[in-house]
């Protein structure tokens, strides 16, 4: 009785399934089937077992989970009749994979049905193991496996073969048993043996160097013999395809003469006659016969060369690339993209015919075409294959111009022969398809351009007629704006003319015009808006003309829902507004990029950036919300890479050192001035100031020779802060806290109950003294409270008076606002400012902080530094 | 190597059938069948039947409401496998007698055993249709 025909209910699942309108009602109906199944496994139900599974099959394809009938397989091939045997089988091979541990339950039943006497249930035992073995199962049935690959009947020698390959797939140390017997496949007259058998002897040889010498020796001739007879063999009306006997077979063989062939030139030779006739008798109008040709190519290509055959391969290629077939066209650029490292020169002559393939209606056509081209590019024939591209960029769908965008930039930056050609190149890319060029693309353009200093006049006017005409473009607005921002003076003055330009009159309003279009364009992300805010700021000193208006453009971004747009408004303002002394130095046009950097840090090859670590120990500056990362986006590129001084080679002191400052200490009285453009942090707060009173080498000898543990290395280092090292000499402020250091575990018990802890002076210079009081609230021995007193002994008045502190990142900061910004000369009256530390690691490390203390004087910018580690040891 | 799963798949994109030769999951199963069908029911008739997708190539052919979907490495022979859906057709063809959707779905466990006759572990076991449907109807006969 068959299952399926009497069960009506495996149809009336169907149907109703099929009836189902929406994805919610097939859930239910399933849900509901899945349900009935549980049951009826639960109950042992033999009689409708099959049907339930059969059931299961269906659900399972519909892509719902059906592992609660795996157990129901496993009894079903216990089971002794063929039809639940072959259902069971068969719902082994779908429910289950060989990640199931229900798999090692039914070798056993594997291995009895490999003995069966019924040859129909050997074949099922064989294909589900083809299909599911695992490297366990393959190990336990190989010799069973082994043993029927000489079974008298051809059906079952096949499906061994077939099996035998999943077993040395598993487990690759089994090929050796199985060589002898698949060679003898090899010489069968059976179809599905002989395309069985050859596949096993070409997987064979792909984990044996043994069997592919084996087979080379001894197989390849008995193969060519083989295939000669097959193409020569009459019509078969059983194997016959468009007039070909088993297209199947021939390519199988034709696939394996290609693995004997690959390196030996022996077999190579003796397969040169057969391969020449298939690729010149084989009928080329139908598919059968075209994918015989397809895989002959392929076979010729990598045999070891010998010219005639070479020749006849590409000639069928340049046929089957001008065919209107597209599957034909399709398999031809395939097929091509491995004939290139073979025969580049032949592959060239079908460029013409390559780059129309580039602009085809189909999407895989177009794919392929464009790697081929890919591919042909080289320096001499680079201008006409990128202009054809460009050219098409223009038309390209918008699906494609992701693809063919990164194509062409990849090309042009990777045979440019001149800067001015790339250039042009890039620019032509960014007005057709800038919004598809990812952001290292037109980094790197920057880069270029910005070492080009020939050119930067050439450049920037051609940005400006670019933008003029596809403003809509993001990263060429951005590079626009980069340009018209550094490069704006060129522009208006038309300085660095090359003969091919055209002049063009562009007054300093215009270019101003333009870096307001960007600011305002809807679609304009925050980066761009974030450049063109630069460029305003670069321009009000280029263009004093337009100063006033660029103030109140730049002013208008004051109220900016978008932080960073808000904070710079605000500090490009004040710097406008208050700073023009410093101004100029601060806007000046950028330094040459240094590309090597810039390839190296495409590669990856420099760490994370020092500025982003270290920018959140910067703390907040008298309460005033302000991060360091945007000061240091000001110049964007170049300030990361600030070299870290191999000196200060620990963690622990670069923890303490915020931002790009790292340089600054590690120069003991040196000043502060402008060393290149890439200490932007340091250039924009110590324009201006006077140079820290110069210490003493000697003195820092003195201290950096009693350098012994790392604490002791920062005591050096905070009295470089100059006048405390001329107040407390190096003799003196070392026992000072060797004592403290002493006290330390005495005074532990005591701190616990809030103690009082002895003030101490934070930092001393000429002019400015710090003093911290400190106290601790009780119960939270890890937080310190501090109370700093600003005193100013000379006698002018300080303005604008802030103080900033960082700490390293085991310790966390907290100021309060300041008593005011004003300071009072000669020691008159006093700002106090209250910190708070926290402490994470209480009672292992001490404190130690960094300062910052800036001001006005006269109208003149003063920074000033100095580093505390003489906090008592027990905070 | 070979053939990395075969799919039927009807103009609704529904799935008739389905054999994976490889470890899938059942979600990554329903992701990649879905990707695929959108992907290769976009196409016109005059583009190529061969579609890239993640790491696989797809080739595919159209019967009235049916496709055949084929996954299979990238160093297949397209045309091949293309030639190796039309014998799948006429095999189904020559036991059904002219094959439709609902022979399939009717039949779910049958269009299955002679896809199993065919192809083992992503290799062709068969290509003579007396053959691959023997077995087949020597069950028939036997219920």
């Amino acid at each position: 009785m068959n299952p399926f025909s009497s069960g009506t209910r495996l149809r009336d699942m169907i149907r109703a399934i099929r009836a189902c309108k929406t994805a919610a009602e097939e859930r239910a109906v399933i849900r509901k089937e899945c349900a009935a199944i549980r049951a009826a496994i639960d109950e042992n139900d033999h009689d409708y077992r099959h049907r339930n599974l059969a059931k299961l099959m269906f659900i399972h394809m519909l892509g719902y989970p059906t592992h609660f009938g795996q157990m129901e397989c496993l009894k079903l091939i216990a089971s002794s009749g063929f039809p639940e045997k072959r259902i069971g089988y068969l719902g082994l091979m779908l429910l289950l994979d060989e990640r199931q541990e229900v798999l090692m339950l039914v070798t056993n039943s594997l291995k009895q049905d490999l003995n069966h006497s019924n040859q129909y249930i050997v074949g099922l035992a064989l294909c589900a193991l083809g299909n599911i073995c695992s490297a366990e199962m393959a190990r336990d049935l190989a010799p069973e496996v082994e043993r029927l690959l000489q079974f008298r009947d051809p059906n079952i020698r096949k499906k061994a073969a077939l099996c035998s390959i999943r077993i040395i797939r598993k487990v690759p140390d089994l090929a050796e048993n199985f060589v002898n017997p698949a060679a003898s496949l090899l010489k069968e007259k059976h179809h599905g043996v002989m395309i069985t058998g050859v596949q096993l002897c070409t997987e064979l040889c792909k984990h044996s160097p043994e069997a592919l010498e084996y087979f080379r020796k001894k197989s390849t001739e008995a193969i060519v013999k083989t295939l000669k007879d097959l193409v020569n063999s009459p019509y078969a009306p059983e194997y016959d395809i468009a007039g070909i006997t088993d297209p199947f077979l021939h390519i199988r063989m034709l696939k394996f003469l290609r693995v004997l062939g690959q390196g030996d030139a022996d077999a190579s030779d003796c397969m040169n006659d057969i391969l020449a006739q298939v690729a010149t008798k084989t009928e080329s109008n139908k598919n059968a016969g075209n994918a015989i040709l397809y895989e002959c190519v392929e076979t010729i290509m990598s045999i070891e060369d010998s010219g005639g055959l070479r020749v006849l391969a590409i000639n069928i290629l340049g046929r089957f690339l001008s065919n209107r077939d597209n599957n034909i066209r399709y398999v031809a650029l395939n097929m091509l993209m491995k004939a290139i490292t073979v025969d580049g020169q032949a592959v060239q002559r079908h460029r013409t015919t390559i780059l129309e393939c580039v602009k085809d209606s189909d999407a895989s056509i177009r794919k392929r075409a464009l790697e081929l081209v890919y591919l042909l590019v080289n320096e001499s024939n680079v201008k006409p294959l990128t202009k054809e591209l460009i050219e098409y960029l223009e038309v390209a769908d918008q699906e494609f111009k992701g693809d063919l965008t990164a194509k062409i930039c990849s090309i042009v930056a990777k045979y440019s022969p001149e800067k001015i050609w790339y250039i042009d190149q890039m620019l032509k890319v960014l007005s057709e398809a800038g919004n598809f060029v990812k952001d290292e693309v037109w980094h790197a353009l920057i880069v270029v351009i910005s070492n080009a200093s020939d050119l930067h006049g050439y450049t920037v006017r051609a940005l400006y007629r670019a933008f003029q005409i596809s403003s809509e473009q993001e990263s060429l607005v951005r590079v626009a704006v980069w340009c018209i921002g550094e490069y704006g003076d060129m522009l208006v003055n038309n300085i660095g003319m090359l003969d091919i330009e055209d002049p063009i009159v562009v007054t300093e309003a215009d270019a101003v015009d333009i870096v307001d279009t960007a600011i305002k364009r809807h679609d304009s992300d925050l980066t761009t808006k974030a450049m063109a805010m630069i460029a305003l700021l670069k321009l009000s000193s280029r263009f004093p003309s337009c100063s006033e208006r660029i103030n109140h453009l730049i002013a208008q971004y004051k109220g900016s829902l978008v932080l960073e747009l808000q904070q710079r408004s605000i500090e490009f303002n004040s710097i406008i507004a208050s700073h023009q002394n410093m101004k100029s130095v601060l806007v000046e046009r950028m330094p040459v990029l240094d590309e090597a950097t810039f390839i190296g840090k495409r590669a990856g090859n420099i760490p994370a950036s020092l500025s982003t670590s270290n920018g959140a120990a910067i703390s907040l500056p008298n309460g005033v919300s302000k991060s360091a990362a945007p000061l240091v986006d000001l110049l964007d590129l170049s300030s990361e890479d600030v070299p870290v001084p191999s000196s200060s080679g620990s963690d622990f002191i670069q923890d303490l050192l915020g931002l790009d400052l790292a340089a600054a200490p590690e120069q003991p009285g040196s000043n502060f001035a402008p060393k290149s453009g890439t200490d932007v942090l340091l250039d924009l707060l110590s324009i201006g100031t006077t140079p820290p009173v110069q210490n003493t080498a000697s003195a820092t000898d003195i201290l950096s020779n009693q350098e012994k543990s790392p604490t002791s290395q920062l005591d050096g280092l905070s009295s470089l802060s100059p006048l405390s090292a001329s107040k407390f000499p190096a003799a003196v402020s070392a026992p000072t806290i060797d004592l403290l250091g002493g006290l330390a575990p005495n005074v532990a018990s005591a701190d616990e109950n809030g103690s009082v802890h002895p003030s101490i002076v934070a930092y001393e210079s000429g002019s400015l003294r710090i003093t911290f009081d400190f106290s601790k609230t009780a119960g939270s021995p890890q937080t310190t409270l501090i109370h700093a007193t600003f005193k100013n002994l000379s006698p002018n008045i300080y303005s604008n008076f802030i103080f900033q502190a960082a700490v390293p990142k085991f310790l966390q900061l907290h100021l309060d606002p300041a008593s005011g910004s004003t300071l009072p000369g000669s020691g008159n009256g006093s700002i106090t400012q209250k910190l708070r530390v926290t402490n994470n690691q209480h009672g292992k490390k001490h404190l130690v902080m960094r300062l910052r203390i800036a001001y006005k004087v006269d109208d003149k910018d003063i920074l000033e530094e100095g580093q505390v580690s003489n906090f008592p040891r027990n905070l | 190597m070979g053939i990395r799963f075969i799919l039927m798949v009807n103009k609704q994109g529904q799935t008739r059938l389905a054999q994976y030769y490889e470890n899938l999951t059942l979600e990554e199963r329903r992701a990649l069948e879905g990707e695929i069908v959108r992907k290769c029911l976009a196409r016109n008739e005059q583009q190529c039947s061969f579609v890239e997708h993640r790491n696989y190539k797809i080739v595919y052919r159209r019967y009235a409401s049916l496709f055949f979907l084929v996954g299979v490495d990238n160093d297949e022979n397209e045309l091949a496998i293309l030639e190796f859906i039309h014998l799948l057709v006429e095999t189904m063809d020559r036991h059904f007698g002219n094959v439709c959707e609902l022979d399939i779905m009717f039949h779910l466990e049958k269009a299955h055993f002679m896809l199993e006759e065919m192809v083992m572990n992503g290799c062709i076991v068969e290509t003579s249709k007396s053959n691959i449907l023997s077995p087949i109807q020597l069950m028939e006969k036997s219920s």
